[in-house]
């Protein structure tokens, strides 16, 4: 049977979170699911090195939060729906996110939203 | 007996969960007009209709649903179902009604036809669920009628495929129309249609494809159930993927359909929101 699977095909500038991430990024994704609560997010803002600690991060993913860095948070297994828990904490939307990620201003970002509806 | 009526799809952008209290004062605005203005003739078939039952198919983005435990097919059999904190401030609305014996049935329905579901008698549901129900019954008005979420992964693949999901909603579909109640009964598919929140390709849209998906979906789904979850996240986004709850609710219909209403706009947040009502033909 032939399966077509992303391992085959990738799609540029996409990252499909399999189990392979799941694992990688499993404390990462687990401590950003953690800021569902405002206790946490508290917690969190008073001492982010210690928080991460708290969750087992790796260095990388731990660098990666402090540098606020949303690309380097994928590569080390970040699932985008928690990480957009961690995002809110500092009140940036997915634009902001999506600006990040691709090198652009938000404004630019989303300039390129509106004209694909062009 | 119980009879499914028609279903309803909307995106469910968060958003649009801020924005909806404030929906008056947005119809002048600018970036807000053109969405809102779709929902009155939606909000109106619903009226029309006035089901006792919403079944809610949708994906939680991590609310109720963690790693540790990711079930691909989740449906809920609790008397009530409450809304919670999201993280990203997310205003959070009223508790929903719950039916936890059609809930039963449809389990019992649904593993006696092979679908090895998860069942929760404890759910939150996130905006996934809260934010089409806010916008088919504005003001929050939804609490005379009982929902059921069913719940779709799409957080972490593999993802089911679209002619999984397609068949979930046909077996759906017969578990409803099998319950000795008479009960009208919506179906809501939420989420999409066409978007991307990661990777240097954030920011993807594919008018295109999406427009695509809403003529044939109406007419001809199984040509969509063709479509593999790979070409789902090549063509409609990473996120775009959560077309495969649409495609869970079409099947829950049954084969004719009228369309009553349907509307497409880019963008809101990063999403090119869709919006469709469909009636089952008697």
């Amino acid at each position: 049977m032939t399966v077509i699977t992303h391992h085959d095909l990738p799609i540029p500038g996409t990252y499909m979170f399999d189990g392979k991430a799941a694992m990688k990024g499993y404390a990462l994704n687990k401590m950003c699911y953690s800021f569902n609560e405002a206790k946490n997010r508290e917690e969190f803002l008073k001492d982010e090195e210690a928080y991460c600690r708290k969750y087992g991060l790796t260095a990388a993913q731990t660098k990666a939060i402090l540098d606020r860095n949303v690309l380097a948070m994928i590569h080390e297994g970040g699932c985008i729906y928690y990480l957009a828990k961690f995002a809110g904490i500092f009140h940036l939307t997915v634009q902001d996110v999506g600006a990040q990620q691709t090198g652009m201003t938000v404004e630019e970002f989303k300039k390129k939203l509106v004209a694909q509806g062009e | 007996m119980a009879r499914v009526v028609g279903g309803l799809t909307t995106s469910h952008i968060p958003a649009i969960g801020n924005a909806v209290p404030r929906e008056k004062e947005l119809l002048n605005d600018p970036y807000w007009k053109e969405f809102f203005a779709a929902y009155p003739p939606a909000r109106a078939w619903v009226q029309k209709v006035k089901p006792d039952v919403a079944v809610v198919i949708y994906n939680d983005h991590g609310l109720n649903f963690f790693l540790d435990k990711m079930p691909t097919f989740a449906i809920g059999a609790a008397p009530e179902y409450k809304h919670a904190d999201e993280g990203w401030g997310i205003p959070t609305i009223p508790p929903f009604k719950g039916d936890p014996e059609l809930s039963w049935h449809i389990i019992e329905s649904l593993v006696d036809e092979e679908f090895d579901i998860t069942t929760c008698q404890e759910m939150l549901v996130d905006h996934g669920f809260t934010v089409p129900m806010s916008l088919f019954w504005p003001g929050n008005t939804y609490g005379d009628v009982r929902t059921i979420p069913v719940q779709i992964n799409t957080v972490q693949h593999p993802l089911p495929s679209p002619a999984r999901c397609f068949k979930l909603g046909q077996a759906i579909g017969r578990a409803i129309e099998s319950y000795p109640k008479d009960l009208k009964v919506v179906v809501l598919g939420t989420g999409g249609l066409s978007h991307q929140l990661d990777g240097e390709r954030a920011g993807f849209i594919n008018k295109k494809f999406d427009l695509m998906c809403l003529d044939k979906i109406v007419n001809e789904p199984e040509a969509l159930t063709k479509l593999s979850i790979h070409e789902l996240v090549r063509e409609a986004g990473a996120q775009g993927a959560e077309f495969i709850l649409w495609l869970a609710m079409r099947g829950v219909l049954h084969n004719k359909v009228t369309k009553i209403h349907s509307s497409y706009h880019i963008a809101i947040s990063n999403t090119a929101t869709g919006l469709l009502v469909l009636e089952n033909a008697a």
